[in-house]
């Protein structure tokens, strides 16, 4: 394996040091809201969380373009990567939503436009890693993956519009709320920053663990195409 | 009214949702600093394997004296 790069030894520190900055912004910058009191906190990494899952999403969705043109492994680890990643971050946020949920609606769960499209899309997702697991021809897999990973980001942008065009009682961040969402707040400066700034540190966060991934990605397939060699 | 009442109390909730985030990522950060050390050993043991197969395939070859 190639030695660590120096670029990403610096891309490691400094995504550290914003995301202690945004926790620290987060507990101590950003004010408590008047009415749900601390719990409101959880959103500033629970949108954060979301940004990133939709943006590996996407990632994937043009890695399967570029591989299905180009016709470059390469590619489809990149998408691989990204869709690994962004399960992981939109699974944190739908659980960190549960949580929010149960104080200001009173219950951890419902049925709402929003909660089901993110969860649908989530098991898109997971489907998609378990069904490559299935496919043992490296070639293939990276079609399926590349088709499937265009096709699965469709649910995204839907998940992402659904409380702004359905009947919702999840409260919208930028834009106007549907009148029956509960949980609505109007960001003060400190919260607005806070909010932004979280946005932007997870993208770095994202980033960085894409880099990582994609190493780890090479590897297995070096792994792969060693073991084919030993086994002929 | 809610305003006169004060927030609600619900640092629990906070610290349960933090507790996930910082959770989840740390557990994710150990999966691939693991998965990433039984590849490393994985590509030695593979690379040994080949290396003894070609030997012994060149030793094959070899006619005998």
């Amino acid at each position: 394996m190639q030695p660590k790069p120096r670029a990403l030894s610096i891309l490691d520190t400094v995504t550290a040091v914003l995301f202690v900055l945004a926790t620290l912004m987060v507990f101590l910058y950003a004010p408590e809201e008047a009415v749900m009191g601390q719990v409101q906190r959880v959103f500033y990494f629970h949108v954060a969380s979301a940004w990133v899952g939709m943006l590996g999403f996407l990632v994937a969705a043009v890695s399967g373009v570029v591989y299905l043109v180009k016709g470059d492994r390469k590619w489809d680890i990149v998408g691989l990567a990204a869709i690994e990643i962004s399960l992981v971050f939109f699974f944190v946020a739908i659980v960190m939503g549960a949580i929010w949920a149960k104080p200001v609606w009173g219950e951890w769960w419902t049925w709402d436009p929003r909660l089901t499209t993110a969860s649908i899309v989530e098991l898109v997702y997971a489907a998609y890693i378990m069904l490559r697991q299935g496919i043992e021809d490296p070639d293939r897999r990276a079609r399926f993956g590349a088709v499937y990973a265009i096709l699965g980001f469709i649910s995204v942008p839907l998940t992402f519009v659904s409380i702004r065009i359905f009947r919702t009682i999840h409260p919208v961040v930028i834009g106007n709320s549907d009148p029956t969402a509960k949980g609505s707040f109007d960001m003060s400066p400190k919260m607005l920053q806070t909010f932004l700034f979280s946005l932007f540190v997870f993208s770095f966060v994202f980033a960085d663990l894409l880099w990582h991934r994609i190493r780890l990605g090479r590897l297995a397939d070096k792994v792969e195409e060693l073991r084919l060699k030993v086994t002929q | 009214m809610f305003l006169d009442q004060g927030p609600i109390e619900s640092t629990g909730y906070m610290i349960a949702g933090y507790a996930v985030i910082f959770g989840v990522m740390l557990i994710y950060l150990i999966s691939l600093f693991v998965r990433t050390m039984n590849l490393k050993r994985d590509i030695e043991v593979l690379e040994d394997i080949e290396s003894t197969d070609q030997r012994s395939s060149t030793s094959d070859q070899k006619p005998a004296s």
